[in-house]
């Protein structure tokens, strides 16, 4: 208190992306000894496609939840989008190219029925999120009927299965989205509009930022990826099914927060999601090659969850978190 | 504003119906729904509204408003509970395992009341204390609670369960026991709510949480009891669910939470926070359940439940946004 610089250096010290990278770093080190198999070149470049579909949703998600938003809707977004690819392909005979962009155009559509819903009705994101959440996944196993479709070319499989100079294709997508995310989020107008909605959303009206166009734009990008998610995870897995993308949103929602996204908004950054993002994918991962079966794994995300905002919540109780 | 906001319902012109008219809106348009639903259906497949159709729809379904008014009320304090599908299931086992294992069937249905109360007040004091929003706790509660779940119990089914441990499938005068406990449970909670100061106060914190404190509400300590009265209200929808087939499949029942969130919203509960009824979640959840029944009914696919899910809530929660528009 009195001694001003020593006190902001141990604060910005104790900044949450802090924490998580030691955090990070620790974890990656405990691993490395846990399993030899761990720090391998093939097993991290499989990791990155194991996270990509979570990954891509997460970096429209840093800005919904910037903006003081959430959405829950996310995951039943990718398993409608998924199931209208195998739809629109199969049943209705339309080239696959342009089923694949159809169904990211509907992503895209949800998104904005999203933002619509949020911002011409002002319902709060989070229920009116809940009850899409209910509604595209209902359309996903509507339409489906439980049914999946199978047999793609092989073509398809390069998006999901195939690599780009040795590395997984879609981990190339998400490395350039991640880019651009970051860009748009610190250098343009845009971005200084995300921060501005989520820190004071009055005081943002009035300075002349377009608040509703703003959080549109935002909740459409999510629908936007959510679609393009849905066609990188098909091409994946290789087939589609109604349930694909159930309970996503949760380790997106879980990466961004655990990223120093503030849940409040107003806070946030691409880098601390995709580290929160490889923090959580190192922690499956390990525990997996350390013999922990998966539904342990997710007790040990909850918990992280949990523990990195109390962590960050009692370091910061002065601060503006 | 303290008094406007602890009254459940903004209490409006004179005269007896107009008075029930207006601070129970929501729920006579449920209760019209469901009429109009059993009369309807009832018409195209008599056997709708057969008694053994009835019965199966109130019991099976009766856990899920039992858990709505513990919903509704941490909903009204302006908070929210994605976890309590999970908690129920691993309530329902902890329920069942000690009931196998021999113990007094007395405890076998209190411990799971007790262990919710715990675990929901640790979210309570998360959320309250630490100031972490509810949605983050619970989510990560969800996560532990379910994987914990999978983990110890590898999904097996809990059988062989003492006939006198299964306390939903015991009638009173002829009544099966979940419609008891809805319809008790039910009444209680909203009288309390309406006619005891904590009760009042779970609305002052949630209509506008500062006022509450200047008048004098812990808001804190309120925060926890919700989350603990929440967790009691959840023990014994487990215990229902537990003990109302032969078997307890330790998992998760799908979409739990999403149902008992729909029911409190639908029956009237703003998602703001400060205004809703525990009739208006019960009734909602009656109209869920026999929407489902009913779509077996009219043969229309099973699949098609989850899109009618979220039209109702879409629809209520939108009717909910357009009237308090109108209002201010």
């Amino acid at each position: 208190m009195s001694d001003v610089p020593l006190s902001t250096t141990v604060k910005s010290f104790l900044r949450h992306e802090t924490i998580l990278a030691i955090l990070l770093v620790l974890v990656l080190f405990v691993l490395a000894q846990q399993s030899d198999r761990f720090f391998t070149v093939p097993n991290l470049l499989n990791q990155g496609r194991l996270m990509t579909e979570v990954g891509l949703i997460a970096l429209p998600m840093t800005f919904v939840i910037i903006t003081g938003g959430i959405d829950l809707s996310v995951g039943s977004i990718l398993g409608l989008c998924a199931i209208l690819l195998g739809v629109f392909w199969h049943n209705l005979g339309i080239p696959l190219p342009i089923a694949m962009v159809l169904a990211i155009v509907v992503g895209a559509a949800c998104g904005l029925v999203n933002g619509l819903i949020i911002t011409r009705f002002k319902v709060p994101p989070l229920i009116a999120t809940l009850a899409t959440l209910a509604l595209y996944r209902g359309f996903a196993e509507g339409i489906s009927q439980a049914r999946s479709v199978r047999g793609y070319p092989d073509w398809f499989f390069v998006l999901g299965q195939g690599e780009v100079l040795g590395v997984p294709t879609q981990l190339w997508i998400f490395i350039a989205l991640a880019i651009v995310a970051g860009l748009v989020l610190t250098y343009t107008t845009f971005g200084r509009a995300t921060y501005a909605v989520g820190a004071n959303e009055t005081a943002a009206r009035f300075s002349g930022i377009d608040v509703d166009r703003t959080k549109l734009l935002i909740y459409t990008a999510a629908g936007l990826v959510s679609g393009l998610a849905a066609v990188i995870f098909v091409s994946r897995v290789s087939t589609t099914r109604s349930d694909m993308g159930t309970g996503v949103e949760l380790d997106v929602i879980t990466a961004v927060v655990l990223g120093g996204t503030s849940i409040f908004g107003g806070r946030g950054t691409i880098i601390g999601t995709v580290v929160g993002l490889v923090l959580v994918q190192a922690l499956k991962n390990g525990l997996a090659l350390s013999g922990v079966k998966g539904d342990g794994t997710i007790v040990v995300i909850g918990l992280v969850l949990i523990l990195a905002i109390l962590a960050s919540n009692l370091f910061s109780r002065n601060g503006d978190g | 504003m303290s008094f406007e906001a602890a009254s459940p319902r903004r209490a409006a012109s004179t005269g007896a119906f107009s008075r029930i008219a207006s601070a129970y809106g929501q729920e006579l348009i449920i209760l019209a729904a469901i009429v109009l639903l059993f009369a309807v259906v009832g018409t195209i497949a008599p056997r709708f509204t057969s008694q053994t159709n009835l019965t199966s729809i109130f019991v099976g379904n009766a856990y899920i408003a039992v858990a709505a008014i513990g919903m509704s009320m941490v909903i009204i304090s302006g908070h929210i509970d994605v976890s309590v599908g999970s908690l129920i299931g691993v309530l329902a086992t902890i329920s069942g395992t000690l009931a196998v294992a021999g113990y007094p069937v007395w405890i076998a249905w209190l411990v799971p009341i007790v262990v919710g109360m715990a675990i929901t007040s640790i979210i309570g004091v998360l959320v309250a204390y630490v100031r972490i929003p509810s949605i983050v706790v619970t989510l990560g509660m969800l996560s532990i609670l379910k994987g914990g779940l999978i983990s110890a119990t590898g999904g097996a089914w809990i059988t062989n369960l003492p006939p006198d441990y299964l306390i939903a499938q015991f009638r009173l005068l002829g009544v099966p026991s979940p419609v008891w406990f809805m319809a008790i449970l039910t009444i209680a909670a909203a009288i309390w709510m309406r006619s005891t100061a904590f009760g009042r106060s779970i609305y002052a914190v949630g209509g506008n949480p500062e006022a509450a404190r200047v008048a004098g509400i812990r808001v804190e300590a309120t925060t926890v009891s919700i989350f603990a009265i929440h967790g009691m209200f959840a023990g014994i929808a487990a215990v229902l669910f537990a003990t109302q087939l032969q078997v307890i499949q330790s998992t998760v029942p799908p979409n739990l939470e999403l149902t008992i969130i729909t029911a409190s919203v639908v029956g009237g509960v703003s998602i703001l926070g400060g205004t809703g009824t525990v009739i208006g979640s019960t009734l909602a959840a009656i109209l869920f359940a026999a929407i489902g029944s009913s779509l077996i009914f009219l043969n229309v696919s099973a699949y098609w439940l989850r899109s009618v899910q979220g039209l109702l809530i879409l629809a209520t929660v939108l009717a909910d946004m357009a009237r308090r528009h109108r209002i201010s």
